[in-house]
């Protein structure tokens, strides 16, 4: 009884790490209808890595040859050249290349490339010029409720509903339990492992809350990616700019004096160095670290995603040379051992970020005990060395 | 770059911002705040437990190096007690030995004093016997010889004869 338990914990195991591969696949059937070549797959993976105006989950061809989708609207929030407009992105039906024109309050609208597109007056088409560039349409300011954000709004609920339970449980009781006994180690960890020992003992109790939010954010974003719902949040360039502008904000407005003075007139070097310092200490400041932050964790989220779902057109790439059970079990083993991989990217890349903020903030408020005589030794590097 | 630039979105830049700032401060109030701070009340309970034990263990230790140090003392006491003790007996063996020396010696010089005393009374009164056995029987020899009138006359006629010589 119990081996026949254990076999089937196994086999639910199993069916649960085939299941991305699997249903991305299912999923990788298209807008255009079915994929088969190279150019198409690349193509649906740009898509893919975009932001979405709807929640489509699956897409298939009827038996009358229609293609349906299956998946769930989401409401369209347009800043138009005359204000406010909003709708359901079912108006657009599935259309992703300006050919479905909507009109809404006397304005014309059409979504090429995930971005939606705002027609000049009188332009009743889109019209393109050599590089596929729309001619006589323009962007608008676009706030809807895509599918990054609908993760977003999905992962912040899921994390206050687990992480104000885990609040209360200490009310009534000194160690968790249930979930709870899986969330307080992760807490703990950040707290003694990132924000400890990078921010120090004396200030580390402000930032924590932050990292904290940073991290299972990221983190939890990350595996949602990895989830048949194909969420690519922390792929997109605004969020992780986001992410990477709060902790520029919080290094910024808490840095202290030496900060501030190993910035603009860094102590311990000859008086014409110090402004040429200073200018290469405000740009690593202000614009290589927060850009640091941005880029690494969108490029490899979005890496990891280009690459596991190339693994899966393996299936379509390669039928015709490996047949269709050789292809489709290269790309099931191959992309197998890929979302291994990306599960350990997903932590590693929101320990990274989280990691990196904290020691950012370290370096702002960092106390120097030592006397700055004229040690050419006492720079950022001294400070980095001292958290590390 | 282009087209990094292309995808980036203001839109969604300005939503994730905003929800991005309230998930912050909800998660701080509700449950960063409270989480952190149970944490800290239970690692100061825990770190106090801790020091209380090594108090209690210390004290323990005390208490034993205490007890160590009495049981040390008693047994020196008991040691230094059993030490006078023997020394005592010794002492008083020695003591009983030297007076019972003294008091036989004195016994003897008594005895012997009085074996002396006793023997000159012995011989006194043995001399006076034989002296008092020696008149009796001078007595009985003399009476004896004074029955015998002739005789007598005949010794003083003798003795006068000498003495007129004389």
């Amino acid at each position: 009884m119990k081996i026949v338990k254990q076999s089937f914990k196994f086999l639910v195991l199993a069916v649960l790490m085939f299941l991305p591969t699997s249903i991305l696949a299912i999923n990788a059937g298209g807008d255009g209808g079915q994929i088969s070549g190279k150019q198409e797959v690349e193509e649906y993976i740009v898509h893919h890595l975009k932001d979405s105006h709807d929640f489509n989950l699956f897409s298939y061809t009827d038996d009358a040859g229609e293609r349906q989708h299956f998946g769930v609207a989401l409401p369209v929030i347009l800043w138009s050249s005359e204000g406010l407009v909003t709708f359901m992105s079912s108006e657009f039906h599935h259309d992703d290349n300006g050919q479905v024109i909507v009109e809404k309050d006397g304005l014309k609208f059409t979504k090429i490339h995930s971005k939606i597109y705002e027609l000049e007056k009188g332009a009743t088409a889109v019209e393109f010029d050599a590089d596929h560039h729309a001619t006589n349409a323009s962007k608008v300011l676009d706030f809807s409720i895509t599918k990054s954000v609908i993760g977003i709004l999905l992962i912040g609920l899921l994390m206050l509903f687990w992480f104000s339970r885990l609040a209360k449980q200490y009310k009534k009781k000194q160690i968790p339990t249930g979930f709870g006994r899986i969330l307080e180690p992760l807490v703990l960890y950040v707290r003694d492992e990132i924000a400890r020992p990078n921010i120090g003992e004396k200030h580390y109790r402000k930032f924590t809350g932050y990292l904290l939010t940073v991290f299972f954010f990221i983190w939890i974003l990350n595996l949602a990616g990895l989830t048949p719902l194909g969420f690519n949040v922390t792929g997109q360039l605004a969020v992780t700019a986001c992410l990477a502008i709060f902790t520029l904000i919080i290094y910024t407005i808490s840095g202290n004096k030496d900060y501030w003075m190993h910035i603009l007139w860094m102590p311990g070097v000859p008086i014409f160095v110090k402004p040429i310092l200073a200018v290469i200490e405000l740009v690593g400041a202000f614009i290589i670290k927060p850009f640091s932050l941005l880029v690494r964790l969108f490029a490899n989220i979005s890496a990891g995603h280009i690459v596991l779902m190339s693994l899966i057109a393996i299936m379509f790439t390669l039928k015709e040379s490996l047949g269709v059970v050789g292809a489709t079990s290269l790309s099931f083993v191959l992309s197998f051992f890929l979302l291994l991989i990306e599960l350990l990217v997903a932590f590693l890349q929101a320990y990274i970020f989280t990691m990196l903020s904290a020691l950012f903030i370290g370096m702002a408020v960092a106390e120097h005990n030592h006397e700055h005589d004229h040690e050419v030794s006492s720079d950022v590097e001294d400070v980095r060395g001292d958290f590390i | 770059m282009e087209t990094l630039l292309n995808d980036f979105s203001p839109g969604l830049f300005v939503v994730s911002t905003i929800l991005m700032l309230a998930l912050i401060a909800l998660m701080v109030k509700f449950a960063w705040k409270p989480i952190l701070s149970s944490l800290n009340e239970r690692e100061e309970g825990i770190q106090s437990a801790l020091d209380a034990a090594e108090k209690a263990k210390r004290e323990m230790a005390n208490l034993q190096a205490d007890n160590e140090r009495l049981l040390q003392e008693a047994r020196l006491e008991r040691e230094t007690m059993l030490k006078e003790a023997r020394e005592l007996k010794t002492k008083m063996i020695a003591d009983a030995e030297e007076e019972a020396k003294t008091q036989a010696n004195k016994m003897i010089t008594q005895a012997q004093e009085a074996i002396v005393s006793e023997k000159k009374a012995a011989m006194a009164e043995l001399k006076s016997h034989v002296a008092g056995l020696s008149l009796d029987i001078a007595e009985k020899v003399v009476r004896n010889e004074l029955s015998n009138k002739d005789k007598q006359l005949e010794l003083v006629e003798s003795m006068l004869g000498e003495a007129t010589l004389n």
